[in-house]
């Protein structure tokens, strides 16, 4: 009886997840009229605006990661190392992001630093990708640092400063050859986690006017109706490609670890 | 005197210097701005402290877009929760293959990371009006959907939608909680007599129940700031709190920059709300399942 509810519930939920995930893949193939083609994917691939936004995301994508990487490590490191007490104030900060709503931050920066403030980044065309930059850096940082924080927790963080301390190393090489290889697992998949986020956000890039993937997908899904899917399916494959990758590292470095 | 100075710096606290660049960053691009929208939701058009904006939101259509958002989101937590709950227990108890788990999990954590537009165009492609299942149902069956009331640009459609992932992420985050019963528990209540219902209702219950509300308060505040989805489905139309601030960010439709600041801080207080009770909670549930 509770292997059939169980089965019951499992299947039903299978169907509902499938479901709109097939409905997206037959839909993106009917562009022709009778015939499932790729129609609609070469439609989405010839249009240079698609390659421009998608680039400009992943540009973005990457400069959220470096600065993510930048700002995360070396904090939750100190954080460990000498400022335990301020553990529980700097978990909370990385906690607002899921607290207050990213369209609220973005509404803030909109007035905070527009035009006629001290620091009018909205102002240039590179202020205001920064400022989104730095948007969806607030957006990665719940993932980002608790990724790494607990890849801090697996290792002897005292110890090994002070190891490299004795062999004359300063706080950089510290942190870039000694404590970053180590939480590098964490360091990746939050940075792949991260990737996904940015590829398809919206709402920040929308209100900040810049032309991100985020925006080009709805703007075409208002006008068009072949390519929408194509584009979900897209969207899709990228987001399993960095859960992939980011289940990869795992393993890889679980398989490291017990080899060692 | 070098000597001195030296002790002296090592004696002055400068620890906390290393956490400056956080602290900056954290200040201007998280504290700051929100700040100033707390701020100007107590300011009127001249600077001075007011309560107007907040008496201000009091109008039909303001209120009608809270209500609608609110009752958005208990629903989807609710439904999301009940059939995320369902699945978990499926697989943590149910019997299942120890082969479903792992795949579920993976499953689980894309699909929750799947929000926003492409989510909005692959379920009008399903059950838009010529989507797969519609068309589907109509030619195989004869069920016409939409004679029967059903529109996936409105509220049910958006329900039906935001359970994409509101389901997965309450699979991704129960089932820790889950694995945190513990056999002997339920050994125990069995020995002591109890059917499996009486075990679920006086033991199990009991300890997943500061779990469960907590999960319940992130769903409801993530359906609750959700923005990409909602717009790209409804477009501008639909009146829910964050489409109608969105609208106002861009362009002002309410006519007073003063009431887009208190919209916008009604929402912060809602989700902090939702967000407190569920760290508070998990902190009360981490207590059984250490």
């Amino acid at each position: 009886m509770t292997r059939f509810l169980a089965w019951l519930a499992l299947i039903f939920g299978c169907v509902f997840f499938i479901l709109p995930l097939v409905g997206m893949g037959e839909f993106s193939l009917k562009m022709r009229r009778g015939v499932y083609s790729f129609d609609a994917y070469r439609k989405v691939f010839e249009d240079p605006t698609f390659w421009a936004t998608f680039g400009y995301s992943l540009v973005l994508a990457a400069a959220t990661i470096v600065v993510g990487v930048l700002l995360v490590v070396p904090t939750a490191y100190w954080v460990r190392l000498r400022l335990p007490k301020a553990r529980p104030y700097v978990e909370f900060v990385t906690l607002l992001p899921l607290v207050i709503p990213a369209i609220v931050v973005v509404f803030g920066y909109i007035r905070l630093f527009n035009t006629s403030s001290i620091l009018p980044l909205t102002g240039t065309a590179f202020g205001t990708d920064f400022l989104l930059t730095m948007g969806y850096t607030t957006l990665a940082l719940p993932y980002m640092y608790r990724s790494v924080d607990t890849g801090l927790r697996t290792i002897d963080v005292a110890t090994l400063t002070e190891a490299a301390q004795s062999l004359g190393a300063g706080w950089l090489t510290i942190l870039a050859r000694i404590i970053l290889p180590n939480v590098m697992v964490a360091v990746l998949s939050g940075a792949f986690l991260t990737l996904a986020i940015v590829m398809g956000e919206f709402t920040m890039a929308a209100l900040l006017n810049r032309p991100a993937f985020g925006p080009y997908m709805q703007l075409l899904g208002a006008n068009r109706a072949y390519e929408p899917p194509a584009l979900a399916v897209i969207a899709f494959a990228i987001t399993w490609g960095c859960m992939g990758l980011m289940q990869l590292v795992t393993r890889l470095a679980k398989h490291e670890r017990a080899k060692a | 005197m070098a000597r001195t100075r030296q002790g002296l710096i090592q004696r002055l606290p400068l620890n906390w210097l290393g956490l400056v660049p956080f602290a900056v960053f954290a200040l201007l691009f998280l504290i700051l701005p929100t700040l100033k929208i707390v701020i100007g939701a107590f300011q009127g058009p001249e600077g001075g402290f007011t309560f107007q904006n907040m008496l201000d939101l009091n109008t039909a259509s303001i209120r009608s877009a809270y209500w609608t958002s609110i009752k958005l989101s208990v629903i989807t937590a609710l439904l999301g929760g009940t059939v995320g709950f369902a699945m978990a227990a499926a697989v943590v108890f149910g019997g299942l293959p120890k082969a479903v788990r792992g795949p579920l999990l993976t499953f689980s954590g894309v699909a929750s990371n799947f929000a926003g537009v492409p989510l909005a165009f692959a379920f009008i492609a399903t059950l838009g009006p010529v989507g797969l299942v519609t068309i589907w149902l109509k030619t195989n069956f004869g069920i016409n959907l939409r004679a029967m009331g059903w529109n996936l640009l409105s509220f049910w459609g958006l329900v039906v939608t935001y359970l994409f992932f509101q389901i997965p992420l309450m699979i991704l985050i129960i089932t820790p909680a889950l694995d945190g019963l513990k056999k002997e528990w339920r050994e125990a209540a069995a020995v002591l007599g109890a059917t499996g219902a009486q075990y679920w209702r006086m033991v199990a219950l009991p300890i997943l129940f500061p779990s469960l509300l907590g999960t319940f308060a992130l769903l409801f505040a993530n359906a609750f700031g959700a923005v990409a989805t909602a717009f790209a489905l409804t477009g501008p139309q639909l009146n829910i709190v964050p489409i109608k601030l969105f609208a106002q960010i861009r362009g002002d439709v309410l006519g007073n920059p003063n009431l887009g600041y208190a919209l916008a801080f009604g929402m912060i207080l809602i989700t902090a709300a939702a967000n407190t009770l569920y760290i508070w909670l998990r902190v009360r549930a981490e207590r059984w399942l250490k």
